[in-house]
Order: C-alpha cells, then structure tokens, then sequence
C-alpha cells in the first residue's frame, strides 16, 4: 500500500520541478534549479554512507573532486564526452571509495571522521601542486550535445533531476533490503551486527563503494555545469561540509533528508548571496549561519523527522496504524508479557525437564566444539591460560567462575571477537581460531552478550532479521526464519514493539531469538540470566531448555547456581584464567576447590 | 661550507622552525582538546574562535599603538594578555547560549547522541564569525608587527665558522609561552578541585553527575577555557603570521589531526601531537616542494592514525 504512493509522489514532484524551471527566465536562477540538485545529490551520497553506518565522512570531497577533475581532464586529454565520463567518474568514485575505506575503517567514531578529513585535502594539495590550479572545459563548436554542452541552461536541470532519481532509487533499494539492514545494525551496535552473522567491513566497503560512485558522478556532473574545475571548489573543505550541511539539516538516514535540506539551503545561500553579496560582502554568510543555527535549535533531528513526528502525534488514533500502535505499546507491556510468558512453560518437555533436578543420562553425542590449550593476554594479564574443554551436541554446558575469571573473554575467544594467542578451537574438527565472529556465526555459532546489545530504534521483528540474514535465501525466507525464531522464544505478540520499550527479560529473549534465527548449532549465552527477577528466570530456563530440546548444543555463563545446576549437563570451572574443574553439577558442587574459589578458604575450612 | 654542512644547516633549521611552530601547534591543539577530550564535541567553529580572538588582540594592540606602547614588543604581549578573558567569555557565552542546547543529557535521546545537530550547530557559528569577521573587519591582510617579529637569535656558529641556526624572535617568545601555558594548564587540571570536576565530567559524565558534580558547568568551564587557549595561540601567531577573516579554515584541521595523533583526550598528547605536525611540515620542506607541505601532514597523519587507531597517547578499551 505504501511503495506505489511514494514512487508516485517522487514522479509528481519532479515533473513539478521541471515545470517550475520552465517560469524561470533569468539564467542565474536556472542554475539554482540545477545546483539545489547537484547537492541533493551529493547529499545522497553522503548520506548512503554516514547516514545508514553513523560513520560521518568529512571527506566526502575527495570522492567529488576526482570525479569533477577525471571529467574535465578525460574531455581534454582524450576526448571522452561528458556522458560516458559520469559514468567512468562513478567508477572512479567507487573504487576511490574502497581505498579509502579499507584502511580508514579500522577506524571508529570520531577518529574516522576526522581522518575522513584528510582525504580530500591531501588531494587538493597535490593537484595544486600538479598545476591543475583552473581547468577548463574546451569549448565544443561543432556538436555540443554530444559533449553535454547545451544553449539551454533547462537541460542541465533536466540531466541533474535524472541524476538524482537514480540516486533517489537506488537509495530506496538499499534501504529495503538487507543492505540497508546490515548498515543500520552497524549503526546502532557494530560488534551485535558482527555477532549476528553481519560481515560488518564488507557491508561497509560496499556502501562506501556506492557512495563514493554516487559522489564521484555528482562532482563530474558538477563540473560541466560550471566548466571550469579548481582544487578548491571540489576539493575544499566547503564541499565536504555542503554534504553534511544538506543532509543533517534536512535529516539524516532518509532519503528525504539531503533533498529537503538541499531544497531549502541552496537558493536561501545562493538568493543572499545574489542580492546582498555585492553590497555588504559577508553577510549572506551570516544569515545562513543564523538560520542554520536557529533550524538546528528547533530540530536537533533534522527538518524530516521533526516534520514526520510532528505529523505523527497529530495524526495519532486516526492516523496510520503503525505509529499508534507503537505509542500505546508501551504501556501495555506487562499486559502483552502474560501470554508470552505462558507459552514456553506449555512445552511439555521443558516441564518435565524442569521438574528433574538432575538430568537423567549425560550427553554422550560426538563432539562439537574441541578447546585445546587456548591462551590470552592482555599486557601482563593472563585473562585466559591453557584452557581446554570439550562440547558434546546436544549438551548444555555451564561455564562458571568468580568475577574476572575470565570467562568472558572466553566466549569473546569462541566467537571470534579476539584471537586467542596459543591454542586450537576447532569446530566440528575445523579449527576456527581467530577466524571473525561473522564468519563463525555462518559456520553455526551463536552469542549473546552480558551487556545486551539490543538494535534499539528497530522492532523485535526487525532485530531477529538481522539474526536470520545469515542463513536466510531471500527476505520473505528471512522473514520466516525471524518469525520462527520469535515464536520459539514466545515474544510473539511483541514482535512489532520497537527494542527500546522492551522489558528486561524481553530483551534477552529477543537476543536469543536474534541468535536462534541464524540456525545455530552451538549457542553461546553470556549471563542471560542476568538483572532478572525470580520468575523471569524461569521463564528464560525453560525457553532454554526448550532450544536445547530441540537439537540445539548450548553453552552458558552464569553466575546464579541454583538455576544452573538444574539446567546444565556438565560444568567447567574457570579460576584466574585456568580451569579449576570440569565434571558433572552433582561433583562440581561438592569439589573442595571450587567452593573455595567461590567461598574464599576460611569458609571451605569451616565446612569441610 | 662543504654539503654536508650545508645539508646540516638546513636541517637544522628546519628543525629549529618545526619545534617553534610545533610549539604554537601544539598550543591551539591543547585548546581544542579540553572542548573535544572533555566534551567529545566536534567544535567546526575553533579556527574562527581563534580568529576572533587574533582580531582582538590586534583591536587591543591598535589602541595601544595610539599611546605610550606604540611598535614595542610589550603592546603585543599586553594584548594578548588583555584578550585572553574577553575569549574566555566568548567562549562561555557562545556555550551557555547554543553549545548547551545541543550536548549533555538533554541529548541523549537524539541519533547519534547530538553529534548531528552539534556539527551543524557549530558550523553555523564558524558560517557567522567568518562572514561576519568579513564585514567588520575587511578582508585585508594584517599582522602584529613588533620588532621582535623580525629579529632573530643566532645560535652558532656550531662547526667550525659555519652552521648557525637562527631563530625568529617572536616565535621564540611565542613558543616559551606556549609551554608555560601548557605547563600552567597541567597543573590546573591535574590539582585543582576544578581540574578534577573537569576530568570527572571527561571520564564519565553521568557518574560526575551523580557524584555531585555540576557538569554543565564543567563543560562551560572546559569551552571556555578551550576557546581562550586556542586564542591564545592565535594571538601568539599573530605576531609572526598575517591573517584574515579566514585563516580559521587553515588551522582548525591542523588542530583536530593533532588532536587525534595525540589521542583523544589526552591534554598533554594534543601538545605532542601539534608539535608533531609542526615537526613534518617543517621537515617536510626538505625534500618535498613547498606546495606538498601541507599534503606531508595529512599524508602522515593518515599513515600513523591507521597504524595506531587509538592515537600516540590514547588507550582504547571496549568491552563485549
């Protein structure tokens, strides 16, 4: 219901726009026409990065400036038009956009974008240097069309509205599938996205990939319309803020965002500096300043979301569905929490299980995950030494110890989130030590974390997707292994809830889920008891149990004991780094070694 | 002289100018990082608020020139002196009126916890000081001309007859003010009660909020302070460098790789990395065309940040 509109608005507005240029006599406004594009363009662009990732660029220049210098230099040293340059310059951008990505993403937050910085102001000083100072387009007498040079200023503004509805396209592309979801995963948690099966650096390779090309093809456009190129007007530091300055004003992770801010920013800056430049120079400078300022104040969002909200709240109760749901969800939480607590504790088998206090037989199934001898360090701190241990499919294994035992790192150790410094981690007999957390969770490994990492601003829905991409063919498959792994932890009728309104033991459930979507054999569950009341622990035991039941090994750090020795097969016990023990719970509680590891001596002694 | 000397000479020279400009660098970028380090804000605005600050300096140095301190070097250094609390109010003005509005806990609910609006926020203000700087002051080139700015010490000659360095008066003195700055700054942040509400507030803002700190105030404070420092550097390079409404744009990218070399957050490591910076322009000039100087920083810059993410003093720590 809702994708048709939206192409139909697109197309009603551009033709709108089109119609406008035609009341416009005066060539400097045509040119407005056209430059409000060009910026909404490269406002596209930054925002296919930056927006989706929350990698800001500030250096968003360097990918326009090669495009606006390969299509000028391409025209006068080998005579390519303009019209097959764009495209080469998109190619240029692109592959631009890989070489800087694959050393500069190691980088994070704020020291990504300022080495963004860098970039495009190396470049302008080596084309100075090249003496590329003003280079100019030679003037084509003979059949200007073919090299984009047009008596009709109308013409460029219809090239750059083409331009930008194939932006506008691709845009929307991304944003529904699951490269749009991988890149905001990253945004709101890089590490869970990792974990969830995400290769979170080849997703971002790509969107810096088709960022840089929709920059690259911008600048060349750029260039043509203005025919002359200097270092400073594609490389300066202007061009990459014009970028940021569209697409925050406007709003930043839509692709509405650079558009409207584009439309609003470039004729205001360029009408100011029409009328008042001449006579006082600066001030069209200081009122755009002003403005900004006084936009950013009202909607520190940006102008979409401010306006969608506003809109949103007036609309709530007749208004579309979705957005009401949402608000009086909240609220509701612990009615909707009743029947998805009740629907584990109806599996049959997990009463029985819950009724044992001791599993009947131990696992004797083939191994499935074989630690030998794994080490790490940090500095001086031995955090893991010489462990070793063997899981068993279908098992459930506790791994347990005092604080700073080291089983953290541990886990961080299985699933690829650090590389341990000795040792094997083999996994159905292939050793996966040191391999990344994405590529284990494709070979069928699992995680959730002590701390949770829940995708707050997606659903639950939408944050078990993310879980599933990994094995899914397809979106719908996607879907379906997502709504499979919801209903197997029973947050069903939470399923449209956005993360952030969850309760506690919501969110861990709809980790695992997020987990048990990607088709894990080997399931790592870090503390998920954790910061839940006594209930809500039998509640996630049993879901527990319920996935262990179904085929699903499961390995598991937790500090409560009571639950843990009703659930797990087997125990290893982590002290200083090293395994103190591995046994049955029954012989694990009554080792001497633990309990004084737990218990400090004194109390082991007095009861003895 | 033979080539070896000669070679020596020049870089010797070339070293000499590095450590002095590095000095001022690492002036400007220290006053960066108590906005950036301790607020985490990324202030486009500080090569304007320098700026304005060098404008200052020069509006209190023409009213001297018009008295009894006419051309001498003590004018300058009195001016500089007399802006350092009008850029402290600035700079505490600028963030009680708009900084405030975009940081701390009323922005926690936002997309990228503000850093957008913040961006933007502050590259409205660098749009207004820099256009604005142009309609009252004009355009022109000025400078703070003292008879220090062009007399310089010789240090030598250090081999035989030959190899003297010489060293630029003013940038001499701007450089020993620089490091009694720093050293003046260390100790207030490292023993003062303020110094800690200020690293409290860097470390752990919510913690420092429930341990009874006011960190709104410590903020202001760190901006304040940010601003008059980095003014300060720009007051000391008045008196050997001529600006313009502009010249804003030139440092405030020096200032943030400097910043990151160093590591974000470390005071002291945004000294060394200024000075860094000042090293390999400087140095660079040896064997590259001056017109690559400027592409050498960022070069380098880019080479060591992707060897050493966390910067040259910065540790980095995340947990899972």
């Amino acid at each position: 219901m809702k994708r048709l509109p939206t192409t139909l608005v697109l197309i009603a507005v551009a033709a709108a726009y089109l119609g406008a240029t035609l009341l416009v006599d005066n060539a400097y406004h045509q040119l407005i026409f056209t430059l409000v594009l060009v910026w909404a363009c490269f406002g596209l662009s930054w925002n296919m990065l930056s927006g989706y990732t929350g990698l800001v660029s500030f250096g968003h220049a360097a990918f326009f400036g090669l495009g606006a210098y390969a299509c000028v230099l391409g025209q006068i040293h080998l005579g390519i038009s303009p019209w097959l340059m764009i495209p080469l310059s998109a190619v240029l951008g692109a592959v631009a956009g890989l070489l800087v990505g694959l050393p500069t993403f190691r980088l994070r937050g704020h020291y990504f974008a300022l080495s963004m910085l860098a970039y495009p102001l190396a470049l302008l000083y080596v084309f100075e240097w090249l003496g590329l100072q003003e280079v100019t387009f030679p003037m084509m007498r003979e059949n200007p069309a073919r090299y984009m040079q047009f008596e009709e200023p109308r013409l460029y503004t219809l090239v750059a509205m083409a331009l930008l509805l194939i932006f506008v396209q691709l845009t929307r592309y991304v944003e529904r599938t699951r490269f749009g979801m991988a890149l905001i995963a990253i945004k709101q948690n890089e590490a869970a996205a990792e974990a969830a099966g995400i290769d979170t650096l080849r997703w971002k390779l790509r969107a810096i990939a088709l960022s840089g090309a929709i920059a690259g093809a911008t600048g060349a456009f750029y260039a043509v319309v203005l025919l002359v190129v200097t270092p400073v007007s594609v490389f300066g530091m202007l061009v990459s803020a014009q970028a940021l300055t569209v697409s925050m004003f406007g709003g930043v992770g839509t692709v509405w965002g650079p558009i409207i801010g584009a439309a609003i920013l470039v004729p205001l800056g360029e009408i100011l500096h029409a009328e008042l430049g001449a006579a006082y120079p600066g001030i069209q400078g200081v009122i755009l300043g002003i403005a900004i300022i006084a936009v950013i104040l009202a909607a520190p969002e940006g102008v979409y979301w401010k306006v969608r909200d506003f809109l949103r709240r007036r609309g709530e109760g007749a208004g579309p569905a979705a957005p009401a749901a949402r608000s009086t969800a909240a609220p509701t939480v612990t009615d909707g929490s009743a029947p998805a607590a009740a629907a584990p504790a109806r599996d049959p088998d997990s009463d029985v299980a819950a009724a044992q206090p001791i599993p009947a037989q131990p696992c004797t199934g083939e191994v499935i995950l074989d630690v030998r001898s794994v080490s790490r360090s940090f500095g001086g701190l031995k955090a893991v030494q010489n462990v070793s241990f063997q899981v068993r499919k279908g098992m459930i294994l506790g791994i347990i110890g005092p604080n700073g035992a080291g089983k953290t790192t541990l886990f961080n150790l299985l699933n690829g989130f650090l590389k341990p410094d000795a040792g094997q981690i083999l996994l159905n007999g292939v050793d996966m030590a040191g391999r990344k957390p994405h590529e284990l969770c494709a070979a069928g490994v699992g995680r959730t974390f002590q701390i949770m990492r829940p995708f707050m601003r997606l659903t639950v829905a939408q944050n078990v997707k993310v879980g599933a991409y990994v094995k899914a063919r397809s979106e719908a498959h996607a879907d379906q292994l997502a709504a499979d792994a919801i209903a197997r932890v029973g947050l069903g009728d939470c399923a449209d809830k956005v993360a952030s309104v969850l309760t506690t033991r919501e969110l861990r459930l709809m980790e695992l889920a997020r987990a048990v979507a990607g088709q894990p054999e080997l399931l790592l569950l870090d503390e998920t008891l954790a910061g839940l009341g006594h209930g809500e622990v039998d509640d996630v035991v049993s879901v527990i149990r319920s996935l262990s039941a179904s085929g699903i090994t499961i390995v598991i750090i937790e500090h409560t004991m009571q639950a843990m020795v009703k659930l797990v097969d087997e125990f290893v016990v982590l002290d200083h780094g090293e395994v103190l023990a591995v046994g049955d719970p029954q012989s694990i509680t009554r080792d001497a070694r633990v309990v004084e590891a737990y218990l400090g001596k004194k109390w082991s002694a007095k009861h003895a | 002289m033979t080539d070896l000397q000669i070679h020596l000479e020049a870089f010797l020279q070339a070293l000499a100018a590095g450590v002095l400009v590095g000095g001022i660098y690492g002036l400007m970028c220290v006053g960066l990082a108590m906005i950036f380090g301790i607020m985490r804000v990324i202030n486009f605005a500080q090569g304007d608020l320098m700026m304005l600050g060098m404008y200052v300096t020069y509006f209190f140095f023409v009213m001297f020139g018009a008295n009894w301190l006419a051309g001498s070097a003590l004018g300058a250094y009195l001016s500089i002196l007399l802006m350092m609390p009008v850029m402290f109010a600035v700079g505490y003005a600028a963030h009680l009126m708009l900084i405030s509005r975009v940081t701390g806990r009323r922005t926690a609910s936002l997309e990228g916890e503000g850093h957008y609006a913040q961006l933007i926020l502050t590259l409205g203000i660098a749009l207004i000081l820099q256009n604005g700087g142009m309609m009252v002051f004009g355009p022109q080139l000025l400078s703070l001309r003292t008879p220090l700015s062009s007399s310089a010490w010789e240090i030598g000659p250090l081999w035989g007859d030959f190899v003297s360095v010489f060293v630029n008066k003013g940038r001499g003195i701007a450089a020993l003010i620089s490091v009694i700055a720093i050293v003046a700054l260390g100790l207030l942040v490292n023993r003062s009660r303020l110094g800690k509400s200020l690293r409290a507030a860097a470390d752990n803002p919510v913690a420092a909020y429930y341990m009874g700190i006011d960190v709104n105030r410590a903020y202001r404070i760190a901006f304040a302070l940010g601003t008059c420092i980095t003014a300060l550097a720009g007051g000391l390079l008045a008196t050997n460098y001529p600006f313009h409404p502009f010249v804003g744009l030139e440092f405030v990218i020096i200032m943030y790789a400097g910043v990151v070399l160093g590591g974000i957050g470390s005071i002291l490591g945004a000294f060394w990395g200024g000075m860094v910076i000042g090293l390999v322009q400087q140095l660079s000039a040896l064997v590259l065309p001056t017109q690559l100087q400027n592409a050498a920083i960022f070069v380098f810059f880019l080479l060591l940040v992707t060897l050493r993410p966390q910067g040259m003093f910065g540790r980095s720590a995340e947990r899972t």
